[in-house]
C-alpha cells in the first residue's frame, strides 16, 4: 500500500525525522508535529489515514490527545508509541482510544506493518466481508470453509483464524507479533519461532499442492499473503 | 518551635496534665468525704458527752432540787475547759450558767442543735457550739453545750491536708508529665534523627527500638520492617543493574564489534547488509533481555499488574499448548494438556500466559532425553493443571535430563544457565521471569524431579468464588484515573 497520509506526533526530532524518512521511503506522505497541541490541531484538520502518536509529549500527552480526538468524533486510526513498559500500559493506551500500541524500541518493519494494517482497516463500523478471496483461495467466514481452486482445504480452528487474519490483510506485511496478538490474543514476544512453525503448517496446507505460492515470507518482517500473479 | 513549646505541645505532656487534673479532683473528693465523716463522728461524740453530763445534772436536780443544781453549775463553769451551761426558770430567765446572749427560741425545744453564742465576760467572741437542751420537771430548762472549736480544728487540718496533697499532686504530676513527655519526645527525636540519616542515604540505618514493646517500639519495628523491605527492593534493583551491566555488556560488545568490523574491513554491499542485519539481530536480542529484566524487576518490586481480571489457568495452558504444539512436534516431543475446568485465578492473563509459555518453551528446549538413554520413558511434555485447596497448581513436566537438586533453586535466578545449555538460544531469563510472574500474583515456582526429567510447578492462589464476573464499577474507577 502506498500513498497513505501519515501524521507523526513525536517530540524526539531525530526519531521523528527517521520515521518520516522511512515512511516516505515506503511511499507514504508524512506530516510531523513535535508537540501534543500542534499534533492535535493537525489531526483535527483531518485527512490522515493514520496518526502515530508518542505517549509522552510536551503540552499535551499522547493519551489525552487521543481522548480529545475521539471526543471530537475524529476517528483517525491512532497507533500509540511508548517508551513506558508497564504491564497495563497497553490496555490504558487502547482504552484511551488508541487503535494499536507499540512499545519502544521497535523494529521499523513492525511499525510499518502495523500502520499499514490500521489504515487498511478503513472507517470503523464498515461491514466486514463474509468471503475473503486471494487469487484462487477462498475463505468463507460463515461456513468456515476454505477452498483453493474449488478444492476444500481442512484447517484446524487456529489455522483458520491465522489464514483469516492474513487474508484480511492480503497484500500487506503481517508480523509475527501481529499474528500472536490477533490469532492468540497474546502480546508478549515469543522467544522461539513458534509462529513460524504455525505458518509453515498452514503453508503446507494451502500452498503445497499448488504451483503458485500465496503465503510468502517477507524477510526481516513477517508474512504476506498475496496473489503472486498480479 | 522552641524546646518548651515543643514540650507543651507534646501529646504526652497534655495527657499527663489531664491525668493530673483528674487525680487532684479525686483526691479532693476523698479528703472531703473523710473530713465529713470525721466531723460527724466528732459531733456524735460531743452529743454523747453532753448527754452523759446532762444525765448527772438531772439526777442531781431530781434528788436535791434546783438550788443544788444551781450550785453544781456555778462550780463547774469555773473549771478550766468547762462546757457551756445555762439554767433558766420556766419563763426563760437565766438562773445560772456561763452563756449570755443566746437566741431565745433555742430553749423552746429539747434536743441537740448547733448555735452561735457569745461567751461571758467582756469581749467574748462569737463562737460555735453544739448544745443540748433539756426540760426539767417544773419547767426549768437546762442547756449544756460544747464548744465546736475541735471540730473547726479538724476541718482546718483536713483543708490543710487537701492543700498539701494538691500541691504534692501538682508537683508529682508536673514532674511525671515532664518526664514522660521528654522521654517520648526524645525517642521521637531519635527516630527523626534516624529517619533523616536514612533519607540522607544511609539505608542500612534503622529506627531505635527501646525493647519495652510499647507503641513507639511497635511503630519503630513496623517502620523498620518497611525499611528492610525497601532495602531488599533496592538490593534487587542494584542486582538488576549489576546484571544489566554484566550480561548486557557481552552482547553490546558483540554488537559494536560487528559494526566496527564491517566499517574497518569494508566489502561489498552484501557484506554491509549482512553486518547490519547481524546488528539488528543483536539489538533485538538486547531489547528482549532488557524487557524481561524490567518485568522481573517490576515483579520483585511488587509491581503494577494492572486491573486484575479472572484468568482461567486451564484455558491459558490449553492456548499455550496449542501455540507450541507444532514446535513440539518439530522437536519430536508430544505435548499434552490435562487441565480441569474452571481453574480461575485473579491477575493478568498476558503475564500468566507468558509464564506458562516460558515453562513450555524450556521444556521443549531442554526436555528431549539424552541420546543413548536406553529404557527412557516416552519423551512427553505434559502440562497439568488442577485445583488443590485454595491454590491452582500448574505443572509442566518433561523427560529431559532434569536439573540436579543442588541447582534447582539457582536456575530461578536471573541469567543462570546451566552447563550444557549455554550453546542453546535463550537469555537465561525464562524461568526467572515465570517465577517473577508467580510472585506478582502471590504464587511461587518450584522445581521438582520428574523421575526422570524436570517438573516445574507453578502455584497460584485461586480466585475467590464469585457469582458474577468482573463488576463494572472497577472499570469506571480506572477510567477516572486515566482521565486525571
Amino acid at each position: 500500500m502506498s500513498d497513505m497520509r501519515i501524521l507523526i506526533i513525536e517530540d524526539d526530532r531525530d526519531a521523528a525525522q527517521y520515521l518520516a524518512k522511512a515512511f516516505r521511503e515506503a511511499g507514504h506522505v508524512v506530516d510531523q508535529a513535535n508537540d501534543g497541541v500542534t499534533g492535535y490541531d493537525l489531526a483535527l484538520e483531518g485527512g490522515y489515514d493514520v496518526a502515530v502518536v508518542d505517549r509522552m509529549l510536551p503540552k499535551m500527552d499522547g493519551l489525552t490527545l487521543v481522548g480529545a480526538l475521539r471526543k471530537q468524533m475524529n476517528e483517525t486510526p491512532v497507533l500509540i508509541l511508548s517508551a513506558l513498559g508497564q504491564v497495563d500500559d497497553r490496555v490504558k493506551g487502547l482504552r484511551a482510544g488508541g487503535d494499536d500500541y507499540l512499545s519502544k524500541p521497535y523494529a521499523f518493519s513492525e511499525l510499518l506493518a502495523r500502520v499499514e494494517a490500521l489504515a487498511r482497516r478503513g472507517p470503523k463500523g464498515a461491514p466486514e466481508e463474509t468471503v475473503l478471496r486471494v487469487a484462487d483461495l477462498t475463505l468463507d467466514r460463515l461456513s468456515h470453509k476454505v477452498t483453493r481452486r474449488s478444492e476444500e482445504i481442512v484447517l484446524q480452528p487456529r489455522e483458520f483464524r491465522l489464514l483469516e487474519y492474513l487474508m484480511q490483510n492480503a497484500g500487506k506485511v503481517v508480523t509475527r507479533t501481529m499474528l500472536l496478538e490477533h490469532v492468540w490474543d497474546y502480546h508478549f514476544d515469543p522467544q522461539t519461532n513458534v509462529i513460524d512453525v504455525h505458518v509453515s503448517r498452514l503453508r503446507a496446507k494451502i500452498d503445497r499442492d499448488f504451483d503458485a505460492p500465496l503465503l510468502n515470507t517477507v524477510r526481516g518482517a513477517g508474512y504476506m499473503i498475496r496473489d503472486g500473479a498480479r | 518551635m522552641t524546646a518548651l513549646g515543643k514540650l507543651f505541645g507534646a501529646t504526652a505532656f497534655r495527657l499527663a496534665l489531664a491525668i493530673l487534673l483528674l487525680s487532684a479532683i479525686g483526691a479532693g473528693v476523698v479528703l472531703t468525704v473523710i473530713a465529713w465523716q470525721v466531723v460527724s463522728v466528732v459531733d456524735r461524740e460531743i452529743a454523747r458527752t453532753i448527754d452523759a453530763e446532762a444525765k448527772g445534772l438531772i439526777y442531781a436536780f431530781d434528788t436535791a432540787g434546783i438550788r443544788r443544781l444551781d450550785a453544781i453549775i456555778e462550780a463547774r463553769k469555773r473549771e478550766p475547759g468547762a462546757s457551756l451551761y445555762l439554767l433558766t426558770n420556766p419563763i426563760g430567765e437565766p438562773l445560772a450558767g456561763n452563756v449570755e446572749q443566746i437566741p431565745a427560741e433555742v430553749l423552746l425545744h429539747p434536743g441537740f442543735l448547733p448555735i452561735i453564742y457569745r461567751g461571758s465576760g467582756a469581749g467574748g467572741r462569737e463562737r460555735e457550739a453544739l448544745v443540748g437542751v433539756y426540760i426539767l420537771p417544773g419547767g426549768f430548762r437546762l442547756l449544756i453545750g460544747h464548744d465546736l472549736g475541735d471540730r473547726a480544728r479538724i476541718e482546718a487540718v483536713m483543708v490543710h491536708a487537701l492543700a498539701i496533697s494538691l500541691v504534692f499532686f501538682a508537683a508529682l504530676g508536673a514532674a511525671g508529665a515532664l518526664f514522660v513527655a521528654r522521654r517520648v519526645l526524645k525517642r521521637i527525636d531519635d527516630m527523626n534523627t534516624s529517619a533523616q540519616g536514612i533519607m540522607a542515604g544511609d539505608l542500612t540505618r534503622r529506627l531505635p527500638v527501646s525493647g519495652s514493646g510499647d507503641e513507639l517500639d511497635r511503630l519503630a519495628e513496623g517502620l523498620n520492617e518497611m525499611l528492610g523491605r525497601i532495602a531488599v527492593l533496592m538490593e534487587g534493583l542494584r542486582e538488576v543493574s549489576d546484571n544489566i551491566a554484566h550480561d548486557l555488556r557481552t552482547p553490546l560488545t558483540r554488537l559494536r564489534n560487528h559494526a566496527e568490523a564491517a566499517l574497518a574491513f569494508g566489502g561489498d554491499a552484501a557484506a554491509y547488509r549482512q553486518a547490519l542485519e547481524k546488528t539488528i539481530e543483536e539489538s533485538d536480542g538486547l531489547i528482549r533481555i532488557f524487557n524481561a529484566l524490567l518485568l522481573i524487576a517490576r515483579a520483585e518490586a511488587g509491581g503494577d499488574l494492572g486491573p486484575p481480571q479472572p484468568v482461567d489457568v486451564g484455558e491459558a495452558a490449553r492456548s499455550v499448548a496449542e501455540l507450541y504444539e507444532p514446535t513440539a512436534e518439530q522437536e519430536g516431543l508430544a505435548l499434552t494438556v490435562h487441565a480441569e475446568d474452571g481453574l480461575k485465578v485473579r491477575g493478568n492473563r498476558e503475564l500468566i500466559g507468558q509464564a506458562i509459555a516460558n515453562l513450555v518453551d524450556n521444556a521443549l528446549k531442554y526436555g528431549a532425553p539424552n541420546k543413548g538413554a536406553g529404557a527412557w520413558p516416552k519423551p512427553d511434555v505434559v502440562i497439568a493443571a488442577k485445583r488443590v485447596g485454595g491454590s491452582i497448581i500448574l505443572t509442566v513436566a518433561d523427560r529431559g535430563p532434569g536439573i540436579a537438586a543442588a541447582d534447582r533453586a539457582r536456575v530461578l535466578d536471573r541469567f543462570v544457565r546451566l552447563e550444557g545449555s549455554r550453546s542453546r538460544p535463550g537469555s537465561g531469563l525464562g524461568l526467572s521471569l515465570a517465577a517473577a510472574v508467580a510472585r506478582m500474583h502471590g504464587g511461587i515456582v518450584e522445581l521438582e524431579d520428574n523421575r526422570p526429567g524436570l517438573r516445574v510447578r507453578l502455584t497460584l492462589p485461586a480466585a475467590p468464588d464469585e457469582p458474577a464476573e468482573a463488576p463494572a464499577p472497577a472499570e469506571l474507577v480506572l477510567n477516572d484515573r486515566n482521565a486525571g
